[in-house]
């Protein structure tokens, strides 16, 4: 008896909810699998699907939006096998679903531990709260591949900001397996988008683009592609996060300022009287 | 129109010296170079006092002198004392801010009401604030054990230069930074007779310095590598050359820049009052406000009504001399600016929207644009979209809060709005939806040490005032 033939998997991009091969026709040979090689009209897409994504997601309550971050480690929990066969450490898999749950959380404190009344000194009402500065590129560290992925989306996503994110060009097949829970997890599609290939290809695509509001550079290793992007950030003022340290401790606490660099802060005033 | 009689405040309690020199490491000195350039009353043209051109090296030097500062004698010292320190220089701004007040309507040309009581309140309150922060730091929200950054370099515009002055040096030297900054060229000489302060204050050397100059001396301070902190605030054309400068270093960067705030009247608001907030919207400080109400989006169904009142009001505005206390309108600060504001203003005619002023007495001498409005506007006109930093106000409308909410937004910036409305939960539904970091509603210009301010979108980024204000200058 012949042993059964194995139903293999086709690695996509993940861009507004669905899963296109790049609109180049084009794919790379990476842990032994094609995998998708975007082309910068892919990060355009992407960038629309984002932008599309915000109303709905930024106006989504903090509770809906925790319960989805919530629903999302439940997904990746049921998936832990799939991702240790990819060759993910098993304890990397739970930290990156315990980190789900972390930021699940945030999502309806933030707004208090950030934000609040001021004191000012006249009769006025003045409250400060903070809001999703929008649409986040975000380039993914190259290693840990699920966790360090994990913990650049969930804080840029928890307070309603969008992303599109460019995954570990050495190890993408964790990235494009993240795509397939967050798609069973009722988090709206373009809310994170996940684009496969070079950093060199999409990442100035993304940080030159005028309709993205931020970048994360976490996983730029190169310092000199670190500075070229942070430049063509400038061109709109693009909130910039810079490249981690290489010996940075992603089981570490991560510490709120992942999440606040990417909001802003709206002050309300008005007069009080009768 | 009433008459009133002159009512000028005195210029003798400003002692001006005919010329400063650079502050750095606690005492004025001569620049390296021996460069100058004039400052002059925008209201006469009359020269103030020549001030002293840093070069290069005047830069490295006070880099040094601070590098020096916060090593020795400031990073050390505990936040209790840095605290006292901030607690006297705010004494010391109440004792002296007459003559602060009046120093900086010389140099500024703004009405002596508004530096009197608008300026100089605010200067002192921002430093008795951040003074009380300087030994809680650790409360803050910022984890057990926030640290500051080093040397902060700083370089702010003319349009409020003693506030900025307070907006940047009080946060930084709390969080235990230390600093250097650039005043803007036209208005160096409160930031001088505040390094004096310093002085009074027995402020340790070199904590505070006070580099002044013009772009390329800004230029060389920002990108100055011995810095670890820059911040900014004027125009967004600036802020983005100096993020492309400080890209790819260490330094953090926080950016207050240009605005072409909305003004929401809708068809319910009390007319007397909103009116008055759009005279001060856009004629506070001659509109040299980067968070001005330059864009006044009235419902279609009142338009007419707000605009005649409007105009009533802008007829009684009096625009003259800044020391006279009666007066609203102050100086234009610069030849460069009234120019900008006329190339503007002359565009909007172009363009085809309709111009409208006052009947309105200039004096001769001096830099003066009467209070303008211009109806019939679209969004595509320059005056619509481009900041004037001037008195002039560009009026649009709109039949639905919808539409109010997706002109408003139609901006590259995001620094302010307004919404008057006596409805409580419009007002609640329209501050939602605007991408602005500061909304004010049913009232517009208040400014709080305790309340962070600052932009969305090409308005920069950070903010200053309040908890959040201290982000900017520690290392979290």
């Amino acid at each position: 008896m012949s042993e059964r033939v194995a139903v293999r998997k086709t690695y996509k991009l993940f861009i507004g909810g669905k899963f296109p091969r790049s609109e180049s026709g084009r794919s790379y040979l990476v842990q032994d699998a094609n995998v998708s090689l975007a082309s910068r009209k892919d990060a355009r897409d992407a960038v629309v699907a984002a932008r599309a994504a915000v109303k709905g997601w930024a106006g989504a309550t903090a509770y809906n939006r925790g319960q989805i971050l919530y629903r999302v480690a439940e997904m990746l929990e049921g998936r832990r096998e799939q991702f240790v066969a990819l060759g993910v450490p098993a304890d990397e898999v739970d930290a990156a679903t315990d980190r789900w749950v972390w930021y699940a959380g945030w999502s309806d404190k933030l707004p208090q531990v950030y934000g609040g009344a001021n004191p000012v000194a006249g009769p006025y009402f003045n409250l400060s709260a903070p809001e999703p500065t929008g649409v986040v590129a975000v380039v993914a560290p190259e290693q840990p591949a699920l966790l360090g992925l994990v913990s650049v989306i969930a804080p840029a996503i928890v307070t309603g900001n969008t992303v599109v994110v460019a995954a570990s060009p050495s190890a993408p097949l964790a990235a494009v397996t993240l795509a397939e829970v967050l798609a069973t997890s009722d988090l709206p599609g373009g809310v994170v988008n996940i684009l496969t290939g070079k950093i060199t290809e999409t990442a100035p695509a993304l940080a030159a683009h005028m309709d993205v509001n931020a970048i994360d550079l976490t996983g730029v290793t190169e310092a000199e592609l670190a500075a070229d992007l942070e430049v063509k950030a400038a061109q709109n003022l693009k909130r910039v996060l810079r490249p981690a340290p290489a010996d940075h401790d992603w089981t570490a606490d991560p510490g709120i300022t992942r999440m606040t660099t990417l909001l802003e802060t709206k002050t309300v005033w008005h007069p009080k009287g009768v | 129109m009433f008459e009133y009689a002159p009512a000028p405040e005195s210029r003798s309690v400003v002692d001006l010296k005919p010329s400063y020199g650079l502050f750095i490491d606690g005492r004025f000195v001569d620049p390296t170079d021996g460069g100058s350039f004039k400052s002059i009353n925008p209201a006469s043209e009359e020269v103030l006092a020549e001030i002293a051109e840093g070069g290069g090296q005047d830069v490295e030097r006070a880099v040094r002198a601070a590098r020096t500062a916060y090593d020795k004698v400031w990073g050390p010292m505990p936040g209790r004392d840095r605290a006292k320190y901030l607690f006297r220089i705010a004494r010391i701004i109440q004792e002296r801010s007459r003559e602060l007040a009046v120093l900086e309507s010389l140099d500024n040309g703004k009405p002596i009401k508004e530096s009197r009581d608008v300026d100089l309140p605010l200067v002192a309150a921002h430093f008795f604030y951040y003074a009380g922060w300087a030994d809680k730091l650790e409360h803050a929200g910022f984890g057990p054990d926030p640290k500051p950054l080093g040397v902060a370099a700083q370089v702010i515009p003319w349009n409020f230069p003693l506030l900025m002055l307070a907006w940047k040096i009080a946060p930084a030297l709390a969080a235990g930074n230390t600093v250097v900054l650039k005043p803007a060229e036209t208005t160096p000489l409160t930031a001088l007779l505040f390094a004096e302060i310093c002085q009074q204050a027995d402020l340790p050397a070199g904590v505070v310095n006070i580099v002044t100059g013009a772009g390329d001396t800004g230029r060389a301070l920002v990108e100055h590598p011995g810095v670890d902190k820059v911040a900014f605030t004027g125009s967004t054309e600036v802020g983005r050359a100096i993020a492309r400068a400080v890209a790819g270093t260490r330094k953090k960067l926080t950016l207050e820049l240009g605005g072409k705030a909305a003004n929401i009247v809708f068809d319910d608001a009390p007319v007397d009052q909103a009116v008055e907030g759009i005279v001060n919207g856009i004629f506070f400080n001659q509109g040299h406000v980067c968070c001005a109400g330059s864009r006044l989006l009235v419902q279609e169904s009142v338009a007419d009504r707000v605009l005649e009142s409007l105009k009533r009001r802008m007829a009684r505005l009096r625009v003259g001399d800044p020391l006279d206390k009666n007066t609203d309108i102050g100086a234009i600060n610069s030849a460069a600016q009234l120019a900008r504001i006329r190339e503007l203003s002359d565009a909007g005619s172009a363009e085809g929207a309709e111009r409208w002023s006052p009947a309105c007495e200039l004096p001769e001498r001096g830099f003066w644009f009467a209070p303008t409005i211009f109806t019939g506007v679209t969004q595509a006109h320059r005056i619509a979209r481009e900041e004037i930093f001037g008195p002039v106000l560009s009026v649009l409308t709109f039949r639905t809060p919808a539409e109010a909410v997706e002109k408003a937004n139609n901006t590259p910036y995001g620094l302010s709005a307004g919404i008057w409305t006596d409805k409580g939960s419009r007002i609640l539904w329209t501050a939602d939806r605007l991408r602005a970091g500061v909304v004010w509603a049913n009232t517009f210009n208040k400014f709080d040490p305790t309340s962070p301010f600052g932009g969305y979108k090409e308005s920069g980024y950070g903010r200053e005032g309040g908890r959040h204000g201290l982000e900017g200058y520690l290392n979290v």
